[in-house]
């Protein structure tokens, strides 16, 4: 009983107390409310370049040609030892018969069209192969090495000067924006703990009268810490409507889609919802972290 | 019986001043005593090391059974529910009225409305400001502010309260006001250590005295030998 009296008067305390030092929690939501916006857009950004990547990486295809003379047992022969790969798996791997790329090569182009009249299906030059999709983009070089030392394969293609350029590209821009929001997420913890700092010195005497009196340290702290909590959940509320809303209008505006077809957007929703969820933990957690920092130090003897 | 205890105590400051050397000092319970002296004689060290405001460098020092010189910061709050300080500006919260200012000290260990309604009350007739209870700080005399001071240094009827120079920013008149609240207050059975530089209520009020300079006593008069 005496625990929820003390609970519910921290609550009532902290939420009187934003509106009793208006200005300073003005400064602090304003910090926070700035900052999360350069959160969000960071996330924003991430998460779409890290969906293009993945849509990108997706497509990339090994293509493993079969020795014209291999049988059909010998076949899946091959495939069982391809599926055998750590880095590939049964549903990724798919047979294109001869006849059927013929067919393919012959509609893309009139000068083969020209070239493959002539040649009977028997003795085309094409080859039977595999197209595989790896499961790990990084580790291409390697799965397509291993199948190009199979039994039966002839060659082994997969665009490696352009891939290998793009898999370090991908990889050095997803680390570039993880990095980027953890040090944003880090200089926003500590921005808004030193703008909560200013409005705790301004109740120094308020924490000096508290201990004075007999609070225990946790009935300082608790207040603060509400108070940092709900000064984070107001300044979230702006970053998420815009998140919410303007994330919305941009896609439509795009129609889901950024330059070209190529570069889609993530679908609004839920991913909307997700970020939004992300912000307001941030700001409660920074706000509450930044409050506990800046009261513990008048804690101190 | 001894409510303070003080053994061999000496404290240097970090900057290598040192405030108290070598102190003893025994208060009993229900007693009222002045502590004198020049200024940077020690007397503000001394009270702060009471109420664990500052550490002693070494020595043992027991308030109301508490081995305050060992005493953790997270278990301060344990002595100083039993002590109640009144300083020389007076510390109130300016943004709460009087009543509030009383009733802060009662919220914090969250006791029900209605107890803190009733201890609060009575606490303001006995310092003579129920008439005031809705007034802010800054709506009250010096006087009034220190009894506001007062009222909440005791509503939670410590054994100890201890007051740093509380009439030095008031006139002769209001500081006899004040010691006239102390005195009743100490009747009621709090002890109470009062430093301060007003010899003249020294005097008149004929308690026990001790006299600090350099940070060691250098006399302890006893009740009513102080002239």
């Amino acid at each position: 009983m005496k625990a929820l009296r003390i609970f519910s008067r921290n609550i009532r305390d902290s939420f009187k107390s934003v509106f009793r030092n208006f200005s300073l929690s003005i400064a602090s939501i304003s910090c926070i409310t700035i900052t999360l916006v350069v959160v969000a857009l960071s996330i924003i950004l991430s998460l779409n370049v890290n969906n293009f990547t993945k849509s990108i990486e997706g497509n990339v295809t090994i293509v493993a040609f079969i020795n014209n003379d291999k049988d059909e047992k010998a076949i899946e022969n091959i495939k069982q030892e391809i599926i055998k790969l750590d880095n590939v798996s049964e549903k990724n791997i798919e047979f294109k018969d001869k006849v059927e790329i013929s067919k393919e090569m012959i509609n893309d182009s009139e000068i083969i069209k020209g070239v493959m009249e002539d040649i009977s299906t028997e003795n085309t030059p094409v080859q039977n192969t595999f197209q595989v999709k790896v499961d790990k983009i990084v580790d291409i070089g390697k799965t397509a090495k291993a199948i190009g030392k199979i039994d039966g394969i002839t060659n082994v293609k997969y665009g490696e000067e352009m891939i290998d350029q793009l898999v370090s590209v991908f990889t050095t821009v997803r680390k570039f924006c993880i990095y980027l929001l953890i040090a944003l997420v880090i200089v926003t913890a500590f921005l808004i703990a030193n703008t909560i700092k200013i409005t705790i010195f301004s109740r120094k005497r308020e924490i000096e009268i508290m201990r004075l009196v007999g609070a225990s340290n946790t009935n300082i702290k608790i207040p603060f810490i509400m108070e940092g909590l709900f000064l984070g959940i107001i300044g979230s509320i702006l970053p998420i409507l815009l998140t919410i809303i303007g994330y919305q209008k941009i896609y439509q505006h795009f129609h889901g889609k950024m330059f070209t077809s190529f570069i889609k957007l993530v679908s609004p929703v839920p991913f909307v919802y997700y970020v939004s969820l992300v912000l307001l933990g941030i700001g409660m957690i920074v706000g509450m972290f930044g409050s506990w920092r800046a009261v513990k130090k008048y804690l101190k003897i | 019986m001894d409510l303070i205890r003080l053994r061999n105590i000496n404290k240097t400051y970090k900057n290598g001043v040192t405030a108290i050397y070598d102190l003893d000092l025994t208060i009993k319970k229900g007693e009222f005593v002045f502590i004198i002296g020049e200024t940077g004689c020690g007397k503000s060290t001394l009270i702060k090391m009471l109420y664990r405001e500052e550490k002693p460098s070494s020595g043992k020092i027991i308030v109301g059974g508490i081995n305050v010189a060992k005493l953790r910061n997270g278990n301060v709050y344990k002595l100083r529910r039993k002590i109640g300080v009144v300083f020389q500006n007076f510390q109130l919260l300016p943004k709460l009225t009087a009543y509030e200012n009383v009733a802060f000290a009662l919220e914090v260990f969250g006791l029900p409305k209605d107890e803190i309604h009733k201890k609060v009350v009575k606490v303001l007739e006995l310092v003579g400001l129920k008439n005031k209870a809705k007034h802010y700080p800054d709506q009250l005399s010096g006087g009034e502010q220190q009894r506001v001071a007062i009222a909440r240094a005791i509503v939670n009827g410590p054994k100890l309260l201890i007051c740093d120079e509380p009439t030095g920013n008031l006139d002769p008149k209001k500081s006899m006001e004040i010691m006239e609240v102390l005195e009743a207050i100490n009747k009621l059975g709090t002890t109470i250590l009062m430093v301060t530089h007003d010899i003249d209520i020294v005097k008149q009020m004929g308690k026990r005295v001790i006299l600090l300079d350099s940070g060691q006593i250098v006399k302890d008069y006893e009740e009513g030998t102080y002239k």
